[in-house]
């Protein structure tokens, strides 16, 4: 065997002498490699932070629904769906020990008319309670109360992006807005919150007592929702079947029957949503694979496109006597280092792409160590194999035919 | 002394699908060493078919060849490669030099694989192996920046660097012009003065005269074998032209 200071010199000059072709393959390399990289690194930023956003809701939050558990749009039960009032808000709310807080949502969606302009949005019926259950901060004024609820006050209290489109710098407190012509006044303006965990900007709304949305606003009797906030949040199961038991005593279900509303929570819709992400993982992901497969097909076309060169060379070296394993070597070692350096630098890339990323623009990539290995992994298979392919063709033959081959 | 070339009824056969070829139909050739032979016939008689197997490029389908006493069609894969590192130099007709590698470079290519390091020094010896076909001046041009005649130059210091003893060339001076081959030639006829036996094929009687001994073939067989009479000198007819 040739020593090995000999096989990389060789392999280096090879690399060095064909440099179009050298630059080509590792292109496709570093090309594969750093798209796989950053993709999904894209992928597990998106699900990180929608985690992070659903923990920032409150780990202890439970939500009630009318109608029975649905999944993937299939009816588990059989149970009308009636929706719930005011009244079953208060009596849960006197019965429930294992629940700190509870509030009704009604939701409603209208444009909103005030100050300088005017801006179409959600509004939200609550009670104060829903301030704590879903941790909103107040920037400037008040929540609304109790006794404005029981009382049906038009107050609202506005979020960050409808103060800035309705007074613009301006000072709402005390303005008068009107929300579907109805009059109401700000009384507070809450802290902003940024985008939510769907993605939507969660600044945009309007938070007004319940009792003044439905009647005032909405119509009817019943509420969409019942948000309710746990003891605390390593007791959540049972918090979640006390609010079962007493809402199935509530509406008389007998035992065995299923029921006729949902209690989700909040780890639920933490499973939800990271599956989702999940979805958007795998999306990402394949788009990445699809890259490096092209890349590697790249790869592929060149090495075979220069397999006659290539193989005119291995006929001139066995020629002045080189052996099958001296030509088996050094096109493996040339390939090795080819493909090695290829994926070194498409690693190199990949971070630098995903300081961009994280830097310049809204998404976050987080580099997920596997994803390095296996992406470098196969681009380097993949370009070991196709750059060994002439060298296993033909260093077994006689020098004359590799010589001959066309 | 055992001959350096000793061919019994060697035959070579190409199998193109179902039609086979008969290149050479038993060649008995015996080559002493220090001799300077020229190989002659028409297009397709089989000549460069010998001389790829003289110089282990390929393999007899019948027959026996013992170079320097060895029966070559006993040797593992290896020990042909050696033999090739070792014992040839091969001059093709196409030249066969790397592409975009210069001079200096080819020729240490057969050093690179020499594994006994007979010769300690690589650099030097190719140097000396440029030097010796008159092309110091060129060591570090690449093939395309080379005229045909200098490329035939590289390739046969090529075949002298690992100091082999028999050069086996295939119409080295195919695609050179009279002078050129003249120089060409007269490397060889030095070499062969030192005692390295020198086989070549020619088209040309002309060329074939600067030979010792003319062997000539016909259909894969050997129709004719004569010593040359009136040799003819390189150096001489170098300066006669010199002169003009
Ligand atoms: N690889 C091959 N496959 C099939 N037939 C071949 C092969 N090589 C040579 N032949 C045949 O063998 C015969 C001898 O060919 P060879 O090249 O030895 O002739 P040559 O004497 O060198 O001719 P030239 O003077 O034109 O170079 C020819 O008929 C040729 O067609
Ligand atoms: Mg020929």
């Amino acid at each position: 065997m040739l020593q090995l200071t000999n096989l990389v010199r060789a392999a280096i000059r090879g690399i060095l002498k064909n440099r179009l072709r050298s630059l080509l393959t590792s292109l496709g390399i570093i090309i594969g490699v750093s798209a796989v990289i950053v993709m999904v690194g894209i992928g597990a930023g998106a699900s990180q932070q929608i985690q992070q956003r659903i923990a920032s809701l409150g780990t202890d939050l439970l939500m009630i629904r009318p109608g029975a558990l649905q999944r993937g749009g299939v009816s588990r039960g059989i149970g009308s769906a009636t929706p719930f009032t005011f009244v079953d808000v208060d009596e849960l709310k006197k019965r429930a020990l294992l629940v700190r807080a509870i509030s009704p949502l009604v939701r409603s969606a209208g444009q909103v008319v005030g100050g300088s302009g005017n801006w179409n949005t959600s509004i939200e019926g609550v009670y104060p309670a829903y301030q704590y259950i879903r941790d909103w901060q107040l920037a400037q004024g008040e929540f609304f109360t109790e006794r404005d609820v029981k009382s049906r006050k038009k107050v609202a209290v506005i979020g960050q992006t409808i103060a800035d489109e309705l007074f613009a710098g301006q000072d709402p407190i005390g303005e008068r807005i009107r929300i579907r012509n109805t009059p109401f006044t700000v009384i507070g303006v809450l802290k902003t919150k940024g985008t939510s965990a769907m993605g939507h900007d969660a600044d945009d709304i309007i938070l007004a007592p319940a009792t003044t949305v439905l009647y005032r606003l909405k119509g009817g009797i019943y509420v969409d929702m019942i948000y309710a906030s746990a003891l605390s949040s390593d007791r959540m199961y049972e918090s979640e079947q006390e609010l079962t038991l007493i809402l199935r005593d509530m509406r008389k279900i007998k035992e065995g029957d299923t029921d006729n509303f949902t209690v989700r929570n909040q780890a639920e819709i933490t499973e939800m949503a990271s599956s989702t992400s999940e979805v958007l993982t795998l999306l990402l992901g394949s788009i990445a694979a699809v890259s490096l497969l092209v890349g590697g097909i790249g790869i592929m076309n060149i090495m075979l496109v220069s397999v006659t060169e290539r193989t005119r060379e291995i006929g001139i070296r066995l020629s002045v006597g080189a052996r099958e394993r001296d030509i088996l070597l050094q096109f493996l070692t040339e390939s090795i280092m080819l493909s090695s350096i290829g994926g070194g630098f498409g690693i190199l890339l990949a971070f630098l792409l995903t300081v961009g990323v994280n830097r310049f623009s809204n998404l976050s990539a987080v580099i997920q160590p596997g994803i390095i290995i296996l992406a470098f992994s196969f681009a380097c298979l993949v370009g070991i194999f196709f750059g060994f392919y002439p060298a296993r063709k033909a260093a077994g033959l006689n020098p004359i035919d590799a010589l001959r081959y066309e | 002394m055992a001959p350096i070339i000793e061919t019994q009824k060697l035959k070579k056969t190409f199998y193109i699908g179902e039609i086979a070829v008969c290149a050479l139909r038993g060649i008995d050739l015996i080559v002493e060493p220090g001799e300077m032979v020229a190989i002659m016939g028409a297009s397709g008689s089989g000549k460069s078919t010998l001389m790829n197997l003289l110089g282990c490029l390929d393999q007899p389908t019948g027959g026996s060849y013992h170079l320097d006493g060895i029966d070559v069609g006993g040797l593992t894969k290896n020990e042909y490669a050696d033999i090739r590192n070792h014992k040839i130099g091969f001059v093709f007709q196409g030249f066969n030099l790397l592409p975009r590698t210069s001079a200096l470079e080819n020729v240490e290519l057969p050093l690179f694989y020499d594994r006994k390091r007979r010769i300690s020094d690589p650099r030097r010896a190719a140097v000396e192996a440029l030097e010796r076909v008159g092309l110091a001046d060129r060591l570090h041009h690449e093939p395309n920046q080379l005229s045909g005649g200098q490329q035939q130059r590289v390739a046969i210091a090529r075949a002298l660097v690992n100091r082999p003893s028999i050069i086996l060339a295939d119409e080295p001076t195919g695609n050179l012009d009279s002078h050129t081959s003249i120089e060409v030639l007269e490397v060889f006829q030095e070499l062969n003065d030192q005692g390295i036996t020198v086989v070549m094929v020619t088209h040309e009687k002309d060329i074939a005269a600067y030979a010792r001994r003319i062997v000539e073939m016909l259909d894969g067989l050997i129709r004719r074998d004569e010593l040359v009479s009136d040799r003819r000198w390189a150096r001489s007819n170098l300066k006669r032209t010199g002169q003009d």
